[in-house]
C-alpha cells in the first residue's frame, strides 16, 4: 500500500502549467467540474434575479427588456455551460476509465482539446452578455432571433464550438468503453454507470453535429440573409424549430441519462444489494437514447406543424415513459430489502426518484395533444423540466460529486452539514417549482416580467423556496470546500462499493492503478463477495 | 514532463496494452467521427430535400446555370485522388516511404485542382449575381425564389470546399511527419485516418455532383 500523497494524480506533477496541459482524464475532470459549477454558479445567480424580480406585480428590480434578457441567458448558460456538459465531462471523465480498469479515455489529447474548447464557447456566451444580451429565449427562434438587435451571433457561435466539445467527449467515450475496457470487464460486466454515459455518448455523437450546421445556418442567415429561415426571403421558420429540437430534444437524454447512470449506482451501493433487472436498465438507457431521436416534433404542437405529424410524434412520445418507467421500477425493487443508509448521496437518489417520477409524469399531460394546447408555454411547462432537469439531473449530479468526491479530492465532507443541504435543497426545490404546476394550470404564462395580482402570493412562495434552494447550494459550497483543507482523509472505499474505482486509492495514482486491473466479479455481486458496508 | 509526452521513441502511447489495440481505437474512433460529418451535411440535404419538393420546377431551370463539364471533370479529379490517397496508405504498408510521398503530393495536387476548377465556377456565378439569399440579383430565371437554389448549392459546396481544405491541412501535416521519419509499415495509423478522412470527402462530392449539376 502506498501512501496517497505520494504518489497521487492531484500532488504530481506539480504546478499550473502541469493542470493546463494534462493529458490525465482525472484533471481534465477536475477542471471540468470547476469550470462547470462556475457557469452553475453564474446561472443560478440569474435565477435568484428572475425570483427576485417575480416577488411581486410589476417592476421589482429590472424592467420587461432586461427580464428578456436574463432568462435567455439563465437557460442558455444552464443548459449548454451547465447540465449538457456536466455529468459526463466532469464526473464521467474522472470516473469512466477507472470504472473499467483503464488507464485514461482513448484519445487524452482530445479531451483536453475539449475542455478548451468548452471554455473558449463560455467566453463567447460571456462577450454575449457584455455586448448587451440576447433576448431570443434559449431556443434562438427565428425569424426573431435574424431580426433583433441582441448579440444573436457570438452566442450561438459559442454555442457551436460547446458543441463540438460535447462530441469530442461523446466519441473519446464510445472508443473507450469498446476498446479500453480491462481484461474480464464483459459488457455485462460493466458498471451501470457506464451504460448510461454510452448510450449518453451515442445521443452526443448523432445529435450535435445537426445543431451544429443549424447554428451556421441561422448565423448566416442573420449576416448574409441566405433565405433558408427567413420567410420574407421565401424561407421556412419552422423548419428552423424541427432542426433545432432534433437535436436538442435528445439532447434532454445527454442530460437525463447520465443522471440516471449515477442513481443507478448509488442505489445499488446504499442499499448494499444487488441492482435489480442489471441487463433492463442497461437496455433502457440505449432505448431511450433510440426513442429520443423519434419524438422531436411534440415541441411544435402550436408551432403550425401538420396535425398528423403531431398525432405521430404524441403517440412516440408515450413510449419514453416505457424505458424510464422501467428504471425507476428496478430500483425500487432493488432498495426492496436493502440495507439502506441514508447518507448524503443517498438522500439525492431519493431527491431524485421522488422528482424525477413526477417531472416524467408530468410529461406524459404534456405529450396528450388536447392538454398541451392548455398547458403550452405556461409555468407548467417551466415546472415539468424543471422537476426532470434539476430535480432528475441536478440531483444525481449532486448525489454523484457527494459519492465520488472522496475518491477525486481523498477527503471526507461532514456528513452532518450534507445532510442539512440535502434536505433544504430538497424542500427550497419543491417549494420553487410545485408552485409553478398550479400557476400553469392556471394560465400563467412563462416569459412574463410581470402578471395579474392573483398570482402573488404563489409567485411570492416560489420565490422564497427558490432563496432556501439558494442557501442549501450555498451551505454545500461551504462544507465541500472547507473538506479540501480541513476535512479527514478518506479510505480508498469509504462506501463498501464494488466497482473498480473503489479498489484503487484515493485520490489515485496518475496510471489509476498501481497493478493492472483484471475483472472477476460483476460490479453488483453484493451476494457473492464479502466487502463491510459502510458505517 | 508527465508520462503522457514521452517523445516519439515508441508511437505507443502509455494507456494503451498494445499497438493493435490503439490502431483499433483509432480507427474507431475516426468511423466515429466520419459518423458526425455524415450528420454535420445531413442537415443540409435534408434542406436540399425540402427545398426542392417545395420548388422542382426552379431547381430544374436553375441547375441549368451550372456547367456540367466542369463538375463532371472534379467528379473525375475526386475519384483519382482517392486513389493516390489509397496507393500512398499502400506504399507505407510496405515500408516504401519515397513512394508514399511522392503518392500524397499527387493526391495534394489534384485536391488543388479541384478547388481552382471551383474557383472559376464560384467566380462565373458572383459575376452574374448567382448569388445566395438578399445578394441574388440575376434575373435570367423562371420560377419562386431562384435565389434558395444558389443558397444550398454555395452551403453545401462550400462546406465541402472547405472539408477538402482541411484535409490538404492535414496532408501537409502527414508530408511533414513522413520527413521525420516517424512512420513506417508497423505505424502509419495517420495517414490511413487521413485516407479514411479523405475518401469521405470524395464520397460526398459524388452525391452532390448528381443533386446540382444532374436534375432532370
Amino acid at each position: 500500500m502506498q501512501t496517497a500523497a505520494a504518489t497521487s494524480y492531484l500532488h504530481e506533477p506539480k504546478g499550473l502549467k502541469s493542470w493546463l496541459f494534462t493529458l490525465d482524464h482525472k484533471r481534465i475532470g477536475v477542471m471540468y467540474l470547476v469550470a462547470i459549477m462556475t457557469m452553475f454558479l453564474v446561472g443560478g445567480v440569474l435565477a435568484l434575479l428572475i425570483r427576485t424580480e417575480l416577488l411581486h406585480p410589476g417592476r421589482d428590480i429590472m424592467g420587461a427588456e432586461t427580464y428578456n434578457r436574463m432568462f435567455t441567458l439563465h437557460g442558455a448558460i444552464m443548459i449548454f455551460l451547465f447540465i449538457i456538459p456536466s455529468i459526463p465531462a466532469a464526473i464521467g471523465n474522472f470516473v469512466l476509465p477507472l470504472m473499467i480498469g483503464a488507464k485514461d479515455v482513448a484519445f487524452p489529447r482530445l479531451n483536453l482539446m475539449s475542455w478548451y474548447l468548452y471554455v473558449f464557447g463560455a467566453l463567447f456566451s460571456i462577450y454575449s452578455i457584455i455586448t448587451g444580451g440576447i433576448d431570443t429565449g434559449w431556443t434562438f427562434y427565428t425569424p426573431y432571433s435574424i431580426t433583433t438587435g441582441t448579440s444573436v451571433i457570438s452566442i450561438t457561435t459559442g454555442v457551436f464550438i460547446l458543441g463540438f466539445s460535447s462530441i469530442f467527449t461523446g466519441l473519446n467515450f464510445i472508443v473507450t468503453v469498446h476498446k479500453l475496457r480491462a481484461p474480464g470487464m464483459s459488457w455485462f460486466k460493466m458498471p451501470l454507470m457506464v451504460w448510461g454515459l454510452y448510450a449518453t455518448a451515442i445521443v452526443q455523437v448523432l445529435a450535435t453535429p445537426v445543431l451544429g450546421i443549424t447554428l451556421v445556418l441561422l448565423i448566416l442567415e442573420r449576416l448574409f440573409s441566405i433565405g433558408i429561415f427567413d420567410p420574407a426571403l421565401g424561407g421556412d421558420p419552422v423548419l428552423y424549430q424541427h432542426f433545432f429540437w432534433f437535436y436538442s430534444h435528445p439532447a434532454v437524454y445527454i442530460m437525463i441519462l447520465p443522471g440516471m447512470a449515477i442513481i443507478s449506482e448509488l442505489v445499488s451501493t446504499f442499499s448494499h444489494r444487488h441492482i435489480f433487472g442489471y441487463k433492463a436498465i442497461a437496455f433502457s438507457s440505449l432505448g431511450i437514447a433510440f426513442l429520443g431521436f423519434l419524438v422531436w416534433g411534440h415541441h411544435m404542437f402550436t408551432s403550425g406543424q401538420s396535425e398528423t405529424a403531431s398525432v405521430v410524434f404524441s403517440f412516440l412520445t408515450f413510449f419514453i415513459g416505457i424505458p424510464s418507467g422501467v428504471k425507476i421500477f428496478n430500483w425500487l425493487a432493488t432498495l426492496y430489502k436493502g440495507q439502506i443508509s441514508f447518507k448524503a448521496p443517498m438522500l439525492y437518489t431519493m431527491s431524485f426518484l421522488f422528482l424525477f417520477t413526477i417531472g416524467g409524469l408530468t410529461g406524459i399531460f404534456l405529450g396528450a395533444l388536447s392538454v398541451d394546447v392548455h398547458l403550452q408555454d405556461t409555468y407548467f411547462v417551466v415546472a415539468h423540466f424543471h422537476y426532470v432537469m434539476m430535480g432528475g439531473a441536478v440531483m444525481a449530479l449532486l448525489g454523484g460529486i457527494h459519492y465520488w468526491w472522496p475518491k477525486m479530492f481523498g477527503k471526507m465532507y461532514s456528513e452532518f452539514w450534507a445532510r442539512i443541504a440535502a434536505i433544504l435543497i430538497f424542500v427550497g426545490f419543491n417549494m420553487t417549482f410545485f408552485t409553478q404546476f398550479i400557476m400553469g394550470t392556471r394560465g400563467m404564462p412563462r416569459r412574463y416580467y410581470s402578471y395579474p395580482s392573483e398570482f402573488t402570493g404563489m409567485h411570492g412562495f416560489s420565490s422564497v423556496g427558490s432563496y432556501v434552494l439558494g442557501l442549501g447550494f450555498l451551505i454545500a459550497v461551504i462544507y465541500l470546500i472547507h473538506s479540501l483543507f480541513r476535512g479527514p482523509v478518506a479510505p480508498a472505499n469509504p462506501w463498501g462499493a464494488l466497482t473498480l474505482e473503489w479498489q484503487t486509492s484515493s485520490p489515485p495514482p496518475t496510471d489509476n492503478f498501481d497493478y493492472d486491473p483484471i475483472v472477476e466479479h460483476g460490479p453488483y455481486d453484493y451476494d457473492k463477495i464479502h466487502v463491510e458496508p459502510m458505517k | 514532463m508527465s508520462p503522457h509526452d514521452t517523445p516519439q521513441a515508441s508511437p505507443l502511447a502509455h494507456h494503451f496494452a498494445d499497438m493493435e489495440q490503439q490502431r483499433d481505437s483509432a480507427k474507431l474512433g475516426m468511423w466515429v467521427f466520419l459518423l458526425t460529418e455524415v450528420l454535420l451535411f445531413g442537415g443540409l440535404f435534408c434542406v436540399y430535400a425540402i427545398y426542392r419538393a417545395w420548388h422542382p420546377e426552379m431547381f430544374f431551370n436553375a441547375h441549368k446555370q451550372l456547367n456540367v463539364w466542369m463538375g463532371a471533370t472534379n467528379t473525375i479529379v475526386l475519384i483519382a485522388s482517392s486513389v493516390t490517397m489509397a496507393l500512398a496508405i499502400r506504399s507505407m504498408q510496405l515500408n516504401q516511404r519515397k513512394p508514399a510521398v511522392r503518392f500524397i503530393f499527387a493526391t495534394l495536387a489534384l485536391a488543388g485542382v479541384f478547388l481552382v476548377i471551383k474557383y472559376f465556377e464560384y467566380a462565373h456565378k458572383i459575376h452574374l449575381g448567382q448569388l445566395p439569399g438578399k445578394y441574388y440579383t440575376f434575373t435570367g430565371l423562371e420560377g419562386t425564389n431562384p435565389h434558395v437554389f444558389f443558397t444550398v448549392y454555395f452551403m453545401m459546396t462550400g462546406l465541402h470546399g472547405f472539408h477538402v481544405l482541411c484535409g490538404m491541412g492535414a496532408m501537409l501535416w502527414l508530408l511533414r511527419r513522413i520527413r521525420k521519419g516517424e512512420f513506417s509499415a508497423e505505424y502509419y495509423t495517420p495517414i490511413e485516418m487521413t485516407g479514411l478522412y479523405w475518401h469521405l470527402v470524395d464520397l460526398i462530392w459524388i452525391f452532390l455532383f448528381p443533386l446540382f449539376y444532374l436534375i432532370g
